[in-house]
């Protein structure tokens, strides 16, 4: 086949839909097509792995492009937050920033502590950085367009994610500094804990849709009331709960504020990145990015209905552009969630993980299952709203409420 | 009394309140430039308030700076500058005599602290402040934070159009010194003259 076959063959029954399958369809056609005329024809193993190569290549572009983009919209937005102006002076409105800092970056000295142990400081931030990336895999992007569709991969992103307390426990113990100890203890504590939360909201999404795999989720997700109510679990009692008790599971699992508590300032300097600059200490800042990334992607496909179209006048927009779009809408909220809430202290982290989030999540997956078995009518929407509210009013009043933060007692200087 | 209203409260309703006061502010900072304080340095530079100052300069009236300069080399101020930042040494003419002009006229101002106090003792109303602040240097201190005679001339004019107030009250009080002083001369001469008509006739 010559080029202008190929090119023939690409552009019949092109559509935006499947731009993307058919781009990397062109491609492999085309690297097969110049090793066939060079008389070396591809064996069908070397385009699989072609084919996996350029499926790769592309996800970590598109994550590292929006780290990239993120790391200044995230410093101009915050700015705005705050009634400032944020970076605006390398390249239009500072948005080449990016490009700045990594200069900086990369160009730092790159300082090992003498009495770190060496081998372990080198391989945290690897190790934190192939969590992140190993969770893109199994992401169903589009329709049709799961780089891997594994029939467990809920199971296998969280499995993923828990490699990340490794890396962060590697970081802060090899850096033989008691401020990396602590802030790896602390960061540890806080994802243990929020992760409890967060996998049993996920649990009841899997219950409903019964399965594991983000594809099946996203699809079961699919379809709308009257053309423009989409079925989607955030808008039921039960995904409402899970989607909320998720996202601030993900906000501090990939710890952001207002759970930003691994690196105080005031009390342990930088956590387990106090011992870590340059290249590394960039890298542990990209892995947060892309865990960050990566986790509102499973937000938006447990949750939020993945690629499907919120309305049904709207599939003529492709499929993986609602997904982009609705990952970097639940993405760029976290920002508007840092620029509003200070930060947690740490007992009152812990109680809320334990004390609130915990046995909401129960309360969520039990009315999951209520509204499935009391046959998802409106007698079931009824139930499966007083099971959640009633815990949320009962919880939230419970303990650190207002009564608590009024009245304050001060026995020596009254 | 209690009310049950109250006590019931919804859990995280704070934060949401807090959420659309930050999506407020950043609404309006697109629209509301008075919202943004932050001033673009480089570009725009602050409208400074008339009594602002930095370090003292040398009024001089006319166009030549030698010629005008007001400063008599009395050493007032260099007596009185706390810090000690101004060393002046008076010209001297042909004999070696001391005359009423500056030959050197240095003013450290690493070391000034901008206390005003040489602006005030100077009986001439030849020493001013200026505001000027983009005065950093490479270098050692004596190469370019040591401003001569040469730097601390400004003329009159600028003197003007950086405190205006100021200088017009100055210029007022000058021209009243100097009009009272024409008017004893010219008394002090027609006096002279009458003496002088009265002696002739004897």
């Amino acid at each position: 086949m010559n080029t202008a076959e190929l090119f023939k063959q690409f552009l019949t029954g092109l559509s935006a839909e499947t731009l993307p399958v058919a781009l990397k369809k062109l491609l492999i056609d085309a690297v097969a097509a110049v090793f066939a005329s060079a008389g070396l024809p591809l064996p069908e193993w070397a385009l699989a792995v072609l084919s996996a190569f350029i499926t790769i290549v592309t996800i970590m572009m598109l994550f590292l492009g929006l780290f990239a983009l993120t790391s200044v919209l995230e410093r101009k937005i915050l700015a705005r937050m705050q009634n400032r102006l944020g970076p605006n002076r390398v390249g239009p409105w500072g948005l080449f920033q990016f490009v700045a800092d990594g200069i900086k970056m990369l160009t730092k000295e790159d300082i090992v502590p003498r009495e770190a142990d060496h081998v372990v400081h080198f391989l945290a931030p690897v190790v934190m950085v192939v969590p992140a990336l190993l969770g893109c895999a199994i992401l169903p992007y589009g329709r049709g367009m799961a780089p891997v569709d594994l029939q467990s991969g809920v199971l296998f992103f969280f499995a993923m994610s828990a490699g990340t307390e490794i890396a962060l426990f590697m970081a802060g113990w090899s850096s033989n500094n008691k401020y990396s100890v602590l802030g790896a203890m602390r960061a540890i504590a806080q994802m243990i804990s929020y992760e409890g939360p967060l996998v049993v909201s996920a649990v009841a999404v899997a219950m409903i849709s019964g399965s594991l795999s983000p594809v099946a989720i996203a699809e079961a997700q699919g379809g709308w009331t009257l053309g423009v109510l989409p079925h989607w679990y955030a808008l039921t009692p039960w995904g409402f709960a899970g989607c909320v008790l998720f996202y601030m599971g993900a906000l501090a699992e990939s710890k952001r504020s207002p759970f930003d508590l691994p690196e105080g300032e005031s009390e342990l300097v930088a956590g387990h990145l106090t011992e870590y600059s340059g290249f590394k200490y960039a890298t542990f800042f990209m892995a947060e990015y892309v865990g960050l990334f990566v986790i509102n992607g499973l937000l938006v496909t447990l949750f939020l209905g993945g690629w499907q179209a919120p309305c049904e006048f709207l599939q003529f927009i492709p499929s993986w552009c609602w997904f982009m779009a609705k990952l970097v809408l639940v993405a760029y909220s976290m920002i508007w969630v840092r620029a509003t809430v200070p930060r947690f202290r740490i007992d009152h982290m812990m109680q809320f993980a334990w004390k609130f989030m915990l046995p909401m999540s129960f309360a969520s997956m039990l009315s999951a299952a209520f509204w499935h078995y009391a046959g998802r009518g409106f007698p079931a929407w009824t139930l499966s709203a007083v099971l959640v509210v009633a815990p949320y009013f009962t919880l939230g009043n419970m303990f650190g409420g207002p009564a608590d933060a009024r009245r304050r007692n001060y026995r020596y200087s009254e | 009394m209690i009310n049950p209203l109250r006590s019931l409260n919804l859990p995280g309703a704070g934060i949401v309140k807090g959420l659309w006061v930050t999506l407020w502010n950043m609404l309006a900072s697109y629209f509301t430039r008075e919202r943004m304080t932050t001033e673009q340095y480089p570009e725009e530079r602050p409208v400074l308030p008339e009594a602002s100052r930095t370090f003292p300069f040398l009024v001089f009236d006319g166009s030549d700076p030698e010629a005008g300069m007001r400063c008599v080399a009395c050493r007032i101020c260099e007596k009185e500058c706390p810090p000690q930042c101004i060393a002046i040494e008076p010209d001297r003419d042909a004999n070696g005599k001391a005359v009423k002009r500056p030959r050197v006229f240095d003013i450290d101002i690493s070391v000034c602290m901008s206390c005003q106090i040489c602006v005030e003792v100077c009986p001439f109303d030849s020493i001013r402040m200026d505001r000027i602040y983009e005065l950093s240097g490479s270098g050692n201190r004596f190469t370019t934070l040591v401003l001569h005679k040469e730097q601390l001339l400004k003329s009159n004019q600028y003197y003007h159009s950086i405190h205006p107030a100021e200088a017009a009250e100055t210029d007022a009080r000058l021209e009243a010194e100097r009009l009272k002083k024409e008017a004893a001369a010219a008394a002090k001469a027609a006096k002279a003259a009458v003496a002088q008509s009265e002696e002739k006739p004897a």
